[in-house]
């Protein structure tokens, strides 16, 4: 056996299952067959967010809080831990109304959330255009600086750069004809997942981003427009939704865009352009401020936003940890945690069930 | 002869003078870096980023690559 | 409006082009980032205006124009700055640099300067610096003094190549030598003597700026575009001139501009030109060794050479370490890592340089 643990996938995700299992005393390998923390984790925002499209999804988005705030203690500094909170922006009365049965279902669910009045939010973020209703602030949602933090958290494993030919029950084939074999085989290639496993239900969705210089300041908290929930949940193939971080080196990171069908990792100007136009909405001062930089990078999204992790339908020791779409930073430890539980045979918080490829029935075996 | 501020001082500078030569002639550094060492041009040419000052209230701007013209106000990052 | 060409530089290459291509018959605009033609080389000459044709000043490229049937790239070359104990204190600037900064309106009389670095520039530069007034105290070549002087006898075959103040007699004019550490007041060079200077005008070289033929796709070989004798890309109709397809001065680039521009093959032969600058100047395997582990390589983002040794190639360090995340986006520190740890160059992500937000939006 090559180790106990075998992870495909040296991202943010196959990073966190690592870490969980070396916490169990178990070793563990990383196969990467580009940069560890090279694919959506570096370009994606670093977001630890609470997301409530479903209870499953609120639910793995606050385990994970959770379980990251048990590391905050040991993070070294490269991994740029800040608790920033999220502000969604309700930019009309009837947004702002919308969001009060959102209050009543985070504090139900023991997650610190506040509404605020349209005078709140401007104390909160004088930055704003005039005009919105108000907004809803979750205090306990942070921002780090993934690609560092994915390398800290592999400490401990070994890496290995190599691609992955096919994947087999405890066993991965390397392109260079090498057999790799352990315990348990985990699965975490992100976007690509369909290449190991052409059934999966699992397809790209393009983002770009923009980076400005630095402007300390400007913006305060991750703002984040109420539509995004529409733009990210929904299934257009094509979609522009405002959302803007504040890094600490004072640069603003603004998103978000969405796209299917989409295969080539250009920037094309006219997503750039649309994103950008609704980002000047909510921000005015962002249109003269200076962009240094803009990319892409392709989130692995799901039909029913959830991510799929769990046995891989057919195998004994092979899992899978993919699907996160946008919320592979903050999932990626409710993730690993399930696994970990999961392959020991342990309940967790989850439910395992929400989160196994068998609820797509093509899936089954 | 263009007349033009620098951190608020009203200086007279020569015809076809950058911003960037004018900061340097004032003896003053354009801009801090990240772990606060103060910095003048490298290249001259547009390309190093180190000359950038504000001007007319316009943050991050490349001095080499601006002429200055009567009445601006330059600030640099020292202040 | 449309335009039969586009020429993205107003330099030697870029203007040559745009005369070729204006006696041609094509409608031809060319762009310059700058706000007077010339380029480097020829930055502040007069009579550089191009018949019929439009120059637009200011105008810096975040991509490659489409909207042309040709578009010839003269972007030129910027220096090669290589990373040293001092160099980022403020009175270290570059060769070229500080040339440039003269010709902005920097002044310079009476001051104090040390010239060091390598190549033919060094010289330009110091005998421009002396003209506006400047004690150049010291012209400091890394390359050994055989290789200097075989070079100059050499010169003989290219006899209209004239560099402004060639006096290697001149015993400011020292080879074999390199700066070792900037100090406040100073720079300390390779023979251990520190000298007294107001500026040390420092450039290693010459690199190509290749992000617009980079973001255009167009091919690149050896550190250079791929060109044919046409000088066209690997890419329809994007032609590259200059010290793009190799450095090597003025009179290959207004040849190259001359052919791109014409539609006709470019005359002469100037690869025996380039390689002997390149054989010539070479850089030294001491300067490799040159920063300290706390030396600051990326100037944008503070990230000392400490943190970048253990990297696996360029993007690894910029994802590891922001090197490179900054808004010159790798164009300082980039070539230094290529020659002190052979990381091949990596591209630049759009807008080539920094763009407002509304301008990205107006497209």
């Amino acid at each position: 056996m090559t180790s106990d643990v075998v992870v495909v996938g040296g991202g943010i995700v196959g990073a966190a299952c690592a870490k969980a299992f070396l916490k169990q005393g178990l070793s563990v390998t990383i196969v990467e067959r580009d940069l560890i923390g090279g694919g959506a984790t570096a370009a994606g925002m670093g977001h630890i967010v609470v997301m409530d499209d479903s209870e499953a999804q609120f639910a793995l988005t606050k385990r994970s809080i959770e379980l990251w705030d048990e590391l905050v203690a040991t993070m070294p500094d490269e991994v740029e831990y800040e608790r920033s909170g999220t502000l969604w922006v309700a930019a009309n009365e009837r947004e702002l109304r919308a969001v009060e049965p959102k209050l009543e279902y985070y504090l139900e669910r023991g997650v610190e959330a506040e509404l605020l009045d349209g005078r709140q939010l401007y104390e909160a973020e004088p930055g704003l255009k005039p005009g919105m209703a108000g907004g809803f602030l979750v205090p306990g949602d942070a921002v780090i600086y993934a690609p560092c933090a994915a390398a800290w958290l592999n400490r401990g494993a070994r890496v290995i750069r190599a691609e992955v030919a096919e994947v087999d029950d405890g066993e991965v084939l390397l392109s260079s004809g090498e057999r790799l074999s352990c315990q348990s085989l985990i699965v975490a290639t992100g976007a690509w997942a369909t290449e190991l496993f052409s059934r999966l239900p699992v397809k790209p969705r393009k983002g770009h981003l923009a980076i400005t210089d630095r402007y300390p300041g400007a913006v305060r908290h991750q703002l984040i427009e109420l539509g995004y929930l529409k733009s990210a949940h929904g299934n257009s193939t094509e979609s522009v939704a405002f959302n803007v971080q504040p890094r600490k080196t004072g640069q603003l990171l603004i998103g978000s865009s969405r796209q299917f069908g989409v295969e080539h990792s250009r920037v094309e100007p006219h997503m750039i352009s649309k994103m950008l136009a609704r980002a000047v909405e909510y921000i005015p001062a962002l249109a003269d401020m200076s962009v240094i930089r803009t990319w892409t990078g392709f989130r692995a999204a799901t039909p029913d936003k959830l991510p799929i992790v769990g046995l891989c339908p057919g195998y004994e020791r092979t899992w899978l940890a993919t699907g996160h779409e946008g919320l592979g930073i903050t999932t990626s430890m409710g993730t690993a945690e399930l696994l970990v539980d999961l392959i020991q045979g342990r309940a967790g918080v989850l439910q395992a069930d929400d989160f196994g490829a068998e609820r797509f029935p093509h899936c089954r075996v | 002869m263009p007349r033009i501020k620098i951190n608020g001082v009203l200086i007279k500078v020569a015809e076809n003078t950058s911003v960037a030569a004018a900061v340097m002639n004032a003896d003053l550094a354009s801009r801090v870096s990240v772990s606060m060492e103060p910095r003048g041009p490298l290249c001259g040419m547009g390309i190093c980023f180190e000359c950038r000052v504000t001007v007319n209230g316009v943050r991050h701007e490349r001095g080499c690559l601006l002429k200055v013209v009567e009445g601006m106000q330059v600030s640099t990052d020292a202040v | 409006m449309r335009y039969d060409t586009i020429v993205v530089g107003a330099g030697p290459a870029g203007l040559a082009a745009a005369r070729a291509a204006r006696r041609s018959g094509n409608t031809t605009l060319v762009l310059d980032d700058n706000w007077g033609p010339g380029g480097q080389i020829w930055r502040g000459r007069e009579g550089l205006d191009v018949d019929g044709v439009e120059l637009q000043f200011s105008r810096q490229l975040e991509d490659v124009p489409s909207d042309a049937g040709q578009v010839i790239l003269a972007t030129g070359a910027r220096e090669l700055f290589l990373p040293f104990p001092g160099w980022t204190l403020p009175h270290v600037v570059g060769a070229g640099g500080l040339q440039a900064l003269v010709k902005q309106g920097l002044n310079v009389r009476g001051k104090r300067v040390v010239v060091a670095g390598s190549g033919p520039l060094l010289l330009a530069v110091a005998a421009n610096l002396s003209k506006a007034g400047a004690a150049v105290v010291l012209v400091a070549e890394q390359t050994p003094w055989e290789k200097v002087a075989r070079f100059a006898m050499q010169l003989w075959r290219w006899p209209s190549k004239v560099f402004e103040g060639l006096r290697l007699g001149s015993s400011k004019y020292r080879a074999g030598l390199w700066p070792v550490e900037a100090v406040s007041g100073g720079v300390v060079m390779s023979d251990g003597v520190r000298y007294e200077c107001d500026y040390l005008a420092c450039g290693f070289g010459l690199v190509p700026n290749l992000e617009l033929p980079m973001l255009a796709g167009c091919a690149i070989e050896n550190g250079f575009v791929k060109v044919n004798r046409h000088q066209q890309t690997s890419v329809q109709c994007v032609y590259a001139v200059g010290e793009l397809t190799g450095i090597g001065g003025v009179e290959k680039a207004e040849a190259e501009g001359e052919a791109a521009g014409s539609g006709k093959v470019v005359r002469g032969d100037h690869g025996l030109f380039v390689r002997m600058l390149a054989d010539t100047f070479q850089l030294r395997e001491e300067l490799r060794k040159l920063a300290r582990p706390e030396t600051i390589v990326c100037r944008c983002e503070d990230v000392p050479l400490s943190r970048l040794g253990g990297c696996l190639n360029k993007r690894e360090a910029k994802l590891q370490t922001r090197c490179g995340m900054g808004p010159c986006q790798g164009r300082v520190c980039g070539p230094a890592l290529e020659f002190l740890y052979g990381w091949p160059a990596d591209r630049v992500r759009p807008p080539a340089f920094p763009v407002t937000v509304r301008r990205l939006i107006d497209g």
